[in-house]
């Protein structure tokens, strides 16, 4: 078991930056790149989505609801495919793995922060739009003004929750060959076969190491937005109703 | 593209068969992941009810472990890092069999358990403590408190939460490919590699895991309604 030592010692570098300087950059800090890229693009997406799916206009709540419904029904491994055939074919150029990854990874979670961000606008009370209507706020700045501040700030706690399984699909790079975190492991192995429960078992704790670190995060800001709200005597929401969406 | 869209391209004889077998694997994978994963769920919620803190924390640690490693990591472990555990001769003896499938069903089925676990328990949580304390005051013992007060309300409070993480499940068998599986994702692949024909391949998977998912989804609203009927009654 003490392999485990001596397996870091002399693989570190490729877990925490890949082959860089010599190579493209890997291992850890691609991974992290990679799921912090994916949700800064992800989440205008999702906003909008949300904003379709609760919009007085049939036409596009119908849209909205068929892209979320259809992103949900599949696995994320089929959206990497059809990532991985389409997007060169539309752009008439091929693109690198971490491009399709980041690409798939946008798409998907746009669907899944979708129903997040509309769980949070829907969570508010209704009063709060007829006041801002009753004022004289147009549907847009009522949207703009007052409900989306309250709405983004309750939901922040499930867009870290949302992060770490962004940490964790972007595992799934290895498949197309992207130099993230798990590929880097996979070359460790491959180096060494003899020794797969040790190398696997460092993977394991990295992930678990980073995705636990966000999830106490997620907590801690969630109790604080809590407590904020009971203060300012707003309704609270039950914050599982949000967070029971996905993982 | 450079051929006509030709479904039947990839429906026909020797790939058809390919996808309909790996559509039995995906679902088999699922099902024998999910029995697994329900037991083991009722059983470490059980444990957790029990109120012993050395087991709580170990419950609690286990459901941490599962959920904050990917699943894919979570596989490859099982798949080559376990049986490198198990020393030679076992690992000899394994080599004749095809393990892919069992530890896929192993692995899906131990970090499904976690989900299940948590979804069941905050269901039962859900309940205000004055119900079991009602129903033990009106003379019901532990047994039928449970049964006819806690339970029912405890099915309804988890079910959604129950059918998004099988479907979860459902989407998940799909990484079993990455270790070899010959499942739903793999079969087209390979139809893809024989026929070239990579939108008609994936379009029938996608459609098919479509398909089982929205049943899945719906049947659960059924469901709820079912238990939400009930109540009301």
């Amino acid at each position: 078991m003490f392999d485990i030592f001596s397996i870091l010692q002399n693989n570190w570098t490729l877990f925490l930056i890949g082959q860089y300087p010599h190579g493209p950059l890997g291992g850890l800090a691609n991974t992290l790149i990679l799921a912090a890229l994916a949700l800064l693009l992800a989440f205008p997406c999702g906003l909008l989505l949300a904003l379709a799916r609760v919009s007085p206009w049939k036409g596009l709540r119908w849209a909205a609801t068929v892209w979320v419904y259809v992103l949900r029904g599949i696995p994320l491994l089929m959206v990497i495919f059809w990532t991985y055939f389409l997007v060169p074919l539309l752009l008439g150029h091929n693109i690198t793995g971490f491009m399709t990854m980041l690409c798939t990874l946008v798409i998907y979670q746009s669907a899944y922060l979708c129903e997040i961000i509309r769980g949070g606008i829907q969570a508010l009370p209704a009063g709060q739009y007829e006041a801002s209507r009753a004022l004289g706020f147009g549907y847009m700045r009522t949207t703009i003004w007052v409900i989306l501040p309250q709405a983004l700030y309750n939901t922040l706690p499930s867009l870290i929750s949302q992060f770490i399984s962004i940490i964790k699909e972007t595992s799934l790079g290895y498949v197309i060959n992207v130099q993230e975190l798990t590929f880097a492991a996979n070359q460790v192995n491959n180096q060494l076969l003899t020794k797969p429960f040790q190398v696997f078992l460092i993977l394991a704790v990295i992930y678990y190491l980073l995705c636990f670190g966000l999830t106490q995060l997620a907590g801690w800001v969630e109790r604080r937005i809590a407590r904020k709200r009971m203060g300012s005597g707003l309704q609270t929401v039950a914050p599982d109703a949000v967070l029971a969406i996905d993982n | 593209m450079t051929h006509d869209f030709d479904l039947a391209a990839v429906l026909r004889g020797e790939y058809a068969e390919l996808i309909v077998k790996g559509i039995e694997t995906t679902l088999q994978l699922a099902l024998y992941a999910w029995l697994l994963a329900m037991a083991l769920a009722l059983l470490l919620v059980t444990v957790r009810l029990t109120g012993n803190k050395l087991a709580d924390r170990l419950v609690a640690a286990y459901v941490s472990y599962h959920r904050n490693v990917p699943t894919l990591v979570q596989l490859m472990m099982w798949y080559f890092g376990v049986p490198n555990l198990l020393g030679e001769s076992t690992q000899m003896a394994l080599a004749n069999y095809n393990t892919e499938f069992l530890f896929s069903v192993i692995a899906l089925g131990l970090c499904q358990a976690a989900y299940f676990c948590e979804d069941i328990r905050s269901g039962l949580r859900a309940i205000p403590g004055g119900q079991t304390e009602a129903s033990r005051a009106l003379g019901l013992g532990y047994i039928r408190s449970m049964r006819y007060v806690i339970l029912p309300q405890g099915v309804r409070n988890c079910l959604p939460s129950l059918i998004n993480h099988t479907v979860l499940l459902f989407k998940n068998t799909s990484l079993a490919m990455a270790i070899g599986v010959m499942e739903l994702t793999y079969a087209t692949r390979e139809v893809e590699n024989y026929t070239f024909r990579a939108f008609e391949s994936y379009l029938v998977a996608t459609v098919v895991y479509l398909v089982f998912s929205l049943l899945l989804m719906g049947g659960g609203a059924l469901l709820a309604r079912h238990f939400n009927k009930a109540l009301a009654r």
